[in-house]
């Protein structure tokens, strides 16, 4: 996989066969697939209880009706979609196969192309039955935000692939030994990208941080919605352009990280 | 079908040659080298794994890269492939150099190597089939279908990779790595943990598969009567550097020794009686 020849035309039927791959591996597992379901379904469950609860009990939640489960459903495709980057990733290291992809004509824009696309699958696994359930049980249709949710997602999605890629980069560079980052990174931008409270909860240092993190303008421009009826496509804007911006960066950080990689061996080792 | 004594013959040719004048590359066409290595190093922190080594090989030759643990001939086959940077010193593949045109050969070329794995969870036509549209390969599902006749995978072709005896797994891995008809040939310790029938049935068919496609096999390996049945050239080294270079009959001429193995045993334990000087 040779990171010097990003200029060459992308091959789909590279990508293609890279999607093949964790394909058949999900269909061959069903501890992976059930996994998928699970814990977003645990999640919504859980959180949407609470939401009944807060607003038999609050005039303002009561107004302000799906706030909470919106917000889990939305923090769910920003934490799930990087999950099924990495994991997807993380398969290739467990199963001691990155070799064999880093020697054949894979390109490092290929392999995360394909990461990016398989995040998407894992993520409407997960996702689509917790939406489900959510208007089932607690009348809240996240579809009915209509066109505003594209934006949201889109959004999400594109940080979540901006974490996966340079995590994985940190991966692939120190070995499975930085396998926990993977897991835990994302709840490092949970209490600042302002999910469940208003940015102006935060103290006025901590809210400069907190506007630097595309995800921080998703949750604020839902309270919008669902409070206002609003939709502040300028909040949306705003985090394209800061997404546009890490996704370049996350890149950058991993092609750096595979030279590194490639310079200190750690390709050959691929263990801890 | 050349016999191995031509191959020999064929691969020194070049190698006088490459003595004689300046280095001969395939870019002014004087010869087509398949693998040009030139004053390698490679230094991780205060270890030197490869010092400066240097070897010219010729396209259609079989080479063994012998040497104890540590002696520096993974490093030097991972540099080849790209897996590693050099520390300095210039590699060529197949006329392009590694790593910055990579892109040009990658295709070109294969491997097997005991560190890595294929997905053991997919079955053996799933894994091919993966590799075989990494490598963009024609006609592929006829590919595979040959492979498995002649590699005898027929009967677990269905079978998930991880659910395989080890010889059964080194038979998928070396269809993997002929998935692409490579013109060259990467294998570390491709014999390695297997019977000595299945082993041998392994080296036959890489024998055979030079023949047929005038490919070139550099191999690392620790088995000196691998070495001695397949190589048309042995190169040993030892602590990163190339302690001897040439067929393997006039190796064992050299050290006045009758099997590779007892040469491999002299130079591990410093028993060279003067014929590092005269190899070099």
């Amino acid at each position: 996989m040779s990171e010097l020849s990003l200029h060459r035309g992308i091959s789909v039927q590279r990508i293609g066969a890279m999607i093949l791959r964790y394909w058949y591996l999900l269909m061959s597992s069903w501890p992976r697939l059930l996994e998928l379901l699970y814990w977003p379904a645990l999640q919504i469950i859980t959180w949407g209880f609470l939401q009944l609860y807060i607003a038999q009990n609050a005039n303002f939640f009561a107004r302000a009706g799906g706030t909470l489960i919106g917000a889990v459903i939305l923090w769910d495709i920003l934490f799930r979609g990087q999950l099924g980057f990495s994991i997807s990733f993380l398969e290739e290291m467990w199963a001691r196969n990155l070799g064999n992809l880093m020697m054949s004509p894979l390109k490092p824009i290929e392999f995360l192309l394909s990461l990016m696309v398989m995040s998407l699958i894992r993520l409407a696994i997960g996702v689509i039955p917790m939406t489900l359930l959510a208007i089932a049980f607690f009348h809240f249709n996240v579809y009915s935000l209509g066109l505003p949710l594209i934006a949201f997602f889109c959004n999400l999605i594109f940080t979540s692939w901006s974490v996966g890629i340079f995590v994985s980069g940190l991966v692939l560079r120190n070995g499975l030994g930085a396998e926990s980052i993977v897991w835990t990174l994302m709840f490092a931008i949970m209490p600042l990208a302002c999910i469940y409270y208003p940015v102006s909860v935060l103290p006025a240092w901590l809210q400069t941080i907190a506007w630097s993190l595309p995800p921080t303008y998703v949750f604020e421009g839902m309270r919008a919605l669902l409070i206002e009826q609003t939709f502040r496509a300028d909040l949306m804007l705003d985090a394209l352009a800061i997404n546009a911006a890490l996704l370049m960066a996350s890149f950058g950080a991993f092609l750096a990280l595979l030279r590194s990689a490639r310079k200190h061996g750690s390709l050959l080792a691929g263990g801890e | 079908m050349h016999s191995t004594a031509q191959w020999r013959k064929n691969a020194f040719s070049m190698t006088e040659n490459s003595k004689a004048s300046s280095r001969p590359t395939v870019a002014d066409g004087t010869l087509s080298a398949a693998i040009e290595v030139d004053r390698l190093v490679k230094l991780y922190k205060q270890t030197c794994a490869v010092d400066g080594i240097s070897f010219t090989l010729p396209r259609g030759s079989i080479t063994g890269l012998l040497g104890g643990n540590g002696a520096g001939k993974t490093t030097t086959i991972a540099m080849i492939m790209g897996l590693v940077l050099p520390t300095s010193g210039r590699v060529r593949v197949l006329g392009h150099r590694m790593p910055e045109q990579s892109a040009e050969v990658l295709g070109r070329m294969n491997f097997e190597s005991p560190y890595v794995d294929m997905p053991m969870r997919l079955t053996v036509r799933q894994n091919l089939t993966i590799f075989g549209k990494l490598y963009a390969v024609e006609n592929l599902a006829d590919r595979i279908a040959r492979l498995a006749d002649e590699l005898d995978l027929n009967d677990f072709i269905d079978r998930a990779n991880g659910k395989l005896s080890a010889g059964q797994k080194t038979r998928v891995a070396l269809a993997k790595a002929l998935i692409n008809q490579p013109e060259l040939l990467l294998l570390d310790e491709p014999t390695a943990s297997l019977d000595p029938d299945t082993a041998d049935w392994v080296r036959a068919h890489l024998e055979r598969y030079r023949n047929e496609n005038n490919a070139t096999i550099l191999l690392a390996s620790h088995n000196m009567l691998e070495v001695e049945r397949l190589c048309d050239r042995v190169i040993i080294m030892k602590r990163g550097r190339v302690e001897d270079d040439d067929t393997p009959d006039a190796i064992m001429a050299r050290y006045n020794r009758t099997t590779l193995e007892e040469v491999f045993l002299d130079v591990a334990r410093g028993r060279t009686n003067g014929a590092k000087e005269e190899a070099r």
